[in-house]
């Protein structure tokens, strides 16, 4: 397992591993959003949650169909559903990883694009800690949609349509944390149904996943 | 410990394929599969290594003691021979890819990240995967596809040892892999008839 997540990781950061592209969109994103809206704070201030989380999503969004396309493609995926580690810990780590090289960088640099949207100070905190809690279920989800259009050429239009109606509630839930916080209101509610999805994608999801790429497998 | 396959049929995109294939394995013997191309080979395979369900039939094994090798090696591009061949070994949980290394030629490539290799220098490191399983049935899906005569029979020795260490080994091959002792099961005579097309659900529309 621990050698599945470290080769992940190491092809991950290894030329053409696709590290960086989430945060390449991100970054750009929050950079083109005030040149796009216009310097006023006050405008910027209150759409700012809403755009640091649909960037994070999408950023997410962008680099699903790596997660099992490539394994699929060289033959590894045959190999691994033979080994004998169980397919449910395979999809397990492969979300972690794509969590680690796609979730961790973007909590990591949204305080920056915070100061870059004029996002309210008390915010912030509640930003990182919204974007530490919401980002598994991202990755954990898309993990799910990505072991569904496996086999698939092209599948990534079919995965992103698949994806985001189930990334909605995450979305809706970490964006009202933030904007929530910036206003000095109770967070919460919000919060809690967050920290829930997020639990219940990471406790169930893995076994839906291992189970649909055993069906794509035959 | 061996490996039984009794009455097997198998479908391929839905379709049945192949039926009432038995065989069985002891160790220490080979069984090569033929037939002419899409008869069922690679379908059987994967059936037998677990890869999708069988529509009749039983395949008596122990757990856990299958290896299988597809058309393609499952190699990382960006990754070295070595890195590869230590990820399938942690994998499969053993140690020492160093026998691996020696026995399929690779010593020389060790360091060498597997896009820079040839076709034929890639199949070598996937079947120098499955020294590293440790799993005593090979089943292998045309293992000897380009490679040249010199591997060819570096891959029918290291087949040999396997064998003659107790293993067993299943391979779908056109080539003569010389290996005398292997025996041959022809996968024509086993092919599946078509259901009749039944118009009775029609009729009663019509």
């Amino acid at each position: 397992m621990i050698a599945l997540l470290t080769r992940d990781l190491r092809l991950a950061f290894r030329a053409g591993g696709g590290f960086g592209l989430g945060l390449a969109f991100f970054l750009i994103l929050a950079v083109l959003v005030p040149l796009g809206v216009g310097p006023d704070r006050t405008t910027l201030a209150l759409i700012a949650p809403g755009i640091l989380w649909v960037g994070a999503l999408l950023a997410c969004l962008l680099s699903l169909d790596r997660i099992f396309a490539l394994d699929y493609e060289d033959g590894s995926l045959d190999l691994l559903a033979t080994a004998p580690v169980p397919l449910e810990g395979v999809v397990s780590i492969k979300a972690l990883a794509h969590w680690i090289t796609t979730g961790v960088p973007l909590v990591l640099v949204s305080p920056v694009l915070g100061l870059l949207l004029s996002l309210p100070v008390p915010a912030y905190g509640w930003l990182l800690l919204s974007l530490t809690l919401g980002t598994p279920a991202l990755s954990v989800i898309g993990t799910f949609g990505a072991a569904l259009t496996v086999g698939l050429k092209r599948g990534g239009l079919l995965l992103s349509l698949l994806v985001l109606p189930l990334y909605i509630p995450t979305l809706v839930f970490g964006a009202e944390v933030v904007s929530r916080g910036a206003q000095g209101l109770a967070v919460g509610t919000p919060l809690a149904l967050l920290a829930g999805i997020t639990a219940g994608a990471v406790a169930l999801l893995p076994f839906a996943s291992a189970h649909v790429i055993r069906i794509n497998l035959r | 410990m061996s490996l039984k396959v009794t009455d097997l049929s198998c479908a391929r995109g839905g379709l049945p394929i192949l039926e009432g294939v038995s065989f069985a394995l002891e160790p220490g013997q080979a069984l090569v599969l033929r037939g002419p191309n899409g008869c069922g080979k690679t379908t059987a395979l994967r059936t037998i290594a677990g890869l999708q369900p069988a529509l009749a039939g039983h395949i008596d094994s122990l757990p856990d003691t299958i290896a299988y090798a597809g058309h393609a090696d499952g190699l990382k591009a960006t990754l070295s021979v070595t890195e590869n061949l230590n990820f399938w070994a942690a994998i499969y949980g053993t140690r020492g890819i160093d026998h691996a290394l020696d026995r399929m030629n690779l010593r020389q490539l060790a360091d060498r990240a597997a896009q820079n290799l040839s076709a034929g220098q890639k199949r070598r490191l996937g079947l120098a995967r499955l020294m590293v399983t440790g799993r005593p049935v090979w089943v292998l899906d045309e293992p000897t596809v380009s490679l040249d005569a010199a591997s060819v029979a570096l891959f029918a020795d290291v087949v040999r040892g396997h064998l003659a260490a107790g293993g067993m080994a299943l391979m779908a091959t056109h080539i003569d892999l010389g290996l005398p002792e292997a025996r041959v099961l022809d996968l024509g005579p086993y092919k599946a008839r078509l259901p009749e097309p039944s118009n009775g659900f029609d009729e009663a529309f019509l």
